[in-house]
Order: structure tokens, then sequence, then C-alpha cells
């Protein structure tokens, strides 16, 4: 087993437990995390298949990008999560839903 | 001896993305987070992806880290995960089994490692991929926006009154009487 075999597994893993915690979390706050979690997976793939790829510098910008977009992303999250805080008193997505029925 | 600094890092990683998951208070959470992105940016340290690893680092476990501890310091320490909808056995079922699937297809596949000495990352960002460059500073100026509205009417604090009809509000009460 090669390092880079290691990072894929350890990619795919972070990818399953972002995704469970996606599954059971009904926090917002706690559900911007999760996210993150998940993008670390993500960024972790793009470098490892840029390497195998042959297409490395490719593979490294795609991460940055990536990095950014999400770090938007949890800013921008943040700022709802905190407004609805604010405005509902709860961060239960459940308890913050109007939808009847 | 590389492998075995290769696994310590992927299970360090993958354990403290476990905890922060099933982690009750939001701080521990947001600090498994911060742990996770140290221990990621080291692993791409070591798979040669230096500015990605600084980025990671710098923006993943420090500014990411601030923003998290700043909005819960906002909305208070109360806001505590609550209890799963989903089954947690049938969440585990279901992430192992796509988990697996996945491992198993690409797993077989992985070639060996290429490298292209020529690319430089600043000739891949900045002019192959000038368009979502472009983007990025779109995104960026999202970002301030964003952070902007993370700052704004934050005065009236976490015990402000919901704006919800007051007919939802006696639908969740005993919800709340339950927590």
């Amino acid at each position: 087993m090669t390092p880079l075999d290691i990072v894929l597994l350890v990619a795919v893993l972070l990818l399953g437990v972002a995704f469970y915690g996606l599954l059971i979390t009904r926090n917002l706050i706690k559900m911007v995390v999760v996210l993150q979690l998940l993008v670390k997976g993500v960024v972790l793939a793009l470098v490892l298949a840029g390497n195998v790829g042959g297409r490395a510098a490719l593979g490294h910008s795609i991460a940055v990008t990536v990095i950014v977009a999400d770090t938007v992303v949890a800013v921008v999250a943040l700022a709802l999560a905190v407004q609805v805080r604010l405005r509902f008193g709860t961060l239960d997505i459940p308890g913050i839903s109007s939808l009847k029925g | 001896m590389e492998n075995a600094v290769y696994i310590t890092l992927g299970l360090g990683a993958v354990f403290c993305a476990y905890r922060a998951v099933i982690a009750v208070r939001l701080l521990s959470s947001m600090l498994y987070l911060a742990c996770v992105s140290a221990l990621v940016s080291i692993l791409l340290y070591l798979m040669g992806a230096i500015e990605v690893a600084v980025i990671e680092l710098s923006v993943g476990a420090g500014l990411v880290t601030v923003l998290f501890v700043y909005a819960l310091s906002v909305v208070g320490e109360d806001a505590r995960d609550l209890l799963s909808v989903i089954p947690k056995p049938l969440a585990w079922f279901t992430i192992l089994l796509v988990a697996g699937l996945v491992a198993w297809l690409t797993f077989p596949t992985l070639p060996r490692p290429a490298q292209d000495g020529i690319l430089s990352l600043k000739e891949a960002l900045w002019q192959r991929r000038a368009l979502d460059v472009w983007v990025q500073i779109a995104l960026i100026f999202s970002g301030v926006m964003g952070v902007l509205g993370l700052l704004a009417d934050t005065g009236r604090g976490p015990a402000a009154q919901p704006l919800e009809p007051k007919s939802a509000r006696i639908a969740h009460q005993p919800e709340e009487d339950a927590e």
C-alpha cells in the first residue's frame, strides 16, 4: 500500500463521516461544521487526483478554488444561522420550519 | 516509515472528524474541526501541495475557526445539537455502504503517480484558469457581504422574540419542554 492509497482511504473515510454527520445533524451551525468536514475530504481527493493524473498543478489550483468557495459558503451560512437564531430563537431545523402538513 | 506517518495523520484526521460530528457542545465540534484542518494540511504538504497546505492551514484552521467561535459567541452557549431525526444505525449503514462502494470502485484503479514538472501552480491558476479566478474574486466579495451580515444587528441578543406565528410557537412548545 502506497501513501497515495492511504490518502485515498482517508478522503473516502472523511467523506463518509461527513455524510453521516449531515444525516444526523439538525443544528444549523453544526451543519456548517459538517459541511467543512466534507470539503476537507474533497480537497484531499482533488490533490490526490491531480497527483496521480499527472496534472498536479491543475489539481492544486482547483483545490485552492474549492477552499475559497467553501470559506465563503461558511461565512454566508453562519451569517444566516445567526440571523435565524436572532429571529426565531432557535437553531433547530424542525423548530424553524413554518410549513404545516 | 513513510506509510506510518500517513496512517497516523489520516487516522487522526478521521478520529477528529468523527468527534466533531458526535460532539454535544458546538465549541468542541469547532475545535475538532480545526484539528482536522491542521492534520489535512500536513497531509497536503507531504503530498507536495505546499501552497494548498498553507492556504488550508491559514484559512481552514485559522479564519474559519475564528468565524465559528464568533458566531457561537453571538448565538450563545445554549445552542447545543439535538437528537437525530434519522436513526443512527440506519445512517451508519447507508454511509458505510456508500463509502465501501466508492473505495471498492476507486481503489484498484489508482495509477502510479506521475509528475508534470513543467506547469507551475502560478501558471495553472492565472493563465489556464483565469475565468474562475474572477469567480473567486466575486466569491470573496460575497464573503465580505456575509461577514457584514454576520456582524449586522447582533445587539438584540439571543433572547430576541421569535417572529413565527403564535400557533407555530404553541406547536413547538412540547419539544422545547422535552429538551
